[in-house]
């Protein structure tokens, strides 16, 4: 569904994506992991279009994206941001119905967003506050509810459960799961949390200097050298 | 070699600077589809009615101090019955547009900057490209537009007010009568000197709002980034109002 080609990505002369190759199929939950700073926000920009790469491709159902694809592919797309990245001026279930309500009147939209925010555990009551009024891991959730609303066929979780404490982690990491499953969509994860890996994903790989230094189902991933740094990063539960 | 050097590269730079921007404020007054009217009306409200009161006041006290200004100043060549005149005419044509423009930079440029800059360090501005919106039509198209319609706007009722503060202390401490005062004034305003007063106003409001989100879609990240922004936004948008009304005074004028 999403192929990746040799992408390359420096910022001055520092390198930071030197040749990624990677491919997520229709309805897999692909979770990238790596150390901070590795690249892995700079790979979801150049795949947003935010960043425009050095070299290589990315392919969208096998069509390169560009700037002509680009919008038929955001048309099919959520993502949760790390912070929610809820817009401050909206209501949430303004922010949850954005796309929805480019297209259809309010009350069919905010009944939608009503039921989007259900989903994520959210009652009705929170769609009338403004972001600035939830707490952290409930705007997580209205962010999740923004990134489900219009049905997306892929869908991007950016360290999801960074910042939450770990029983929040563990309820957001079952509700991704949940999604994921239900809706049937491709899932792009990125973390640093093992707990999420083995809850959200059907595939790891691993993001080192500027390449992908290990790919493979998460079943394997305790047997795999490269991802042994890495096993422990769980938080506590 | 070197100053050239210099000189050559200052100059390329202040070109591609100066490049940039117009392509900015271009792309942000003339891509018009899809037109975000919420947006544009939200906008409306916090540029234009909201800064009323601080346009409004500005005016009264400037009106009234320039009445007093011209009384006195006026006496020592025996001019002081022109008060209402000069202050008709100071204020429509130099003082309202400049402190009412002056004033909006203050008020709308840092929050236009503040909350554009916080979307950006927050991840918003990612987040609408996400919702397949256009940052520049969502966020910079509204508050251009409400901006150079709504500052005219506030300059043609700041005039008014100004020429009351000018009519109160006429009227009040100097001794005029108050009809003569009112016909004194209207008899030696023409039209273009309410006219290009208001332009100026409309490019006041361009300028400020063009600031604003310029630096504010650069802001650095943190809140450090914010605050530089905002600052950066008042000053350019207040130095860029005085060097504005000089050209314009100039191309109207002269
Ligand atoms: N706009 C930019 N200009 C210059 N350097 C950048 C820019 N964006 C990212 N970088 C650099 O690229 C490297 C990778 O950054 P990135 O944000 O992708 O890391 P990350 O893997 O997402 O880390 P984290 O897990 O902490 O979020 C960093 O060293 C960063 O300094
Ligand atoms: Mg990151």
């Amino acid at each position: 569904m999403i192929q990746i080609a040799g992408l390359h990505k420096s910022f001055g002369a520092k390198p930071v994506l030197a040749g990624v190759d990677l491919a997520v199929g229709q309805g897999e939950s692909l979770c990238v992991i790596g150390q901070s700073g590795t690249g892995k926000s700079v790979l979801l920009k150049c795949i947003l279009g935010l960043t425009a790469p050095d070299a290589g491709q990315i392919l969208w159902q096998g069509k390169p994206l560009d700037a002509a694809t680009r919008p038929a592919f955001l048309a099919r797309f959520g993502m949760l941001f790390q912070g929610a990245a809820l817009f401050d001026s909206l209501t949430v279930w303004q922010n949850v119905a954005f796309r929805l309500r480019q297209r259809m009147p309010d009350r069919q939209a905010r009944a939608i967003a009503i039921e989007k925010l259900a989903r994520v555990g959210l009652g009705p009551e929170t769609a009338d506050l403004m972001p600035a009024e939830l707490s952290g891991g409930m705007a997580k959730r209205a962010g999740l509810a923004r990134a489900i609303a219009d049905d997306p066929a892929v869908i991007f979780f950016d360290e999801p459960t960074t910042g939450l404490d770990p029983i929040r982690a563990r309820r957001i990491n079952g509700l991704i799961r949940g999604i994921v499953t239900e809706t049937g969509a491709t899932a792009i994860t990125i973390t640093h949390d093992m707990a999420s890996v083995r809850t959200i994903g059907d595939r790891v790989a691993l993001l080192q200097d500027g390449r992908i230094a290990w790919d493979g189902p998460v079943s394997r991933m305790d047997h795999a050298a490269p991802l042994a740094g890495f096993l422990g990063n769980t938080l506590p539960l | 070699m070197k100053p050239v050097r210099l000189t050559g590269r200052a100059a390329l730079s202040l070109t591609r600077g100066i490049g940039a921007v117009t392509l900015f404020v271009a792309r942000g007054l003339f891509r018009l589809r899809p037109f975000y009217a919420r947006a544009f009306g939200a906008q409306l409200v916090q540029i234009g009615w909201l800064s009323l009161p601080v346009v409004g006041l500005t005016a009264l006290f400037t009106g009234a101090a320039l009445a007093l200004q011209i009384h006195s100043g006026g006496a020592r060549f025996q001019a002081s019955d022109v008060v209402p005149a000069i202050v008709a005419i100071g204020m429509v044509r130099e003082l309202g547009p400049v402190l009412g423009g002056l004033m909006v930079a203050a008020r709308v440029a840092s929050s236009i900057a503040a909350e554009i800059g916080t979307m950006k360090v927050t991840e918003q501005i990612d987040a609408l490209v996400t919702l397949s919106t256009d940052p520049m039509r969502w966020l910079v198209t509204p508050r251009l537009w409400a901006a150079m319609l709504t500052v005219p706007l506030l300059v043609g009722v700041g005039d008014i007010i100004g020429i009351a503060g000018g009519w109160l202390v006429g009227t009040q401490s100097l001794g005029f009568n108050s009809v003569a005062y009112l016909a004194n004034s209207a008899a030696y305003l023409e039209r273009w000197d309410v006219v290009s007063g208001l332009l100026k106003g409309a490019v006041f409001g361009l300028i400020v709002a063009v600031c604003g989100c310029w630096f504010g879609l650069r802001s650095d990240r943190g809140a450090a980034g914010v605050g530089r922004a905002t600052k950066s936004a008042v000053v350019a948008a207040a130095v860029g109002i005085l060097a504005a009304n000089f050209v314009l005074t100039g191309l109207f004028f002269e």
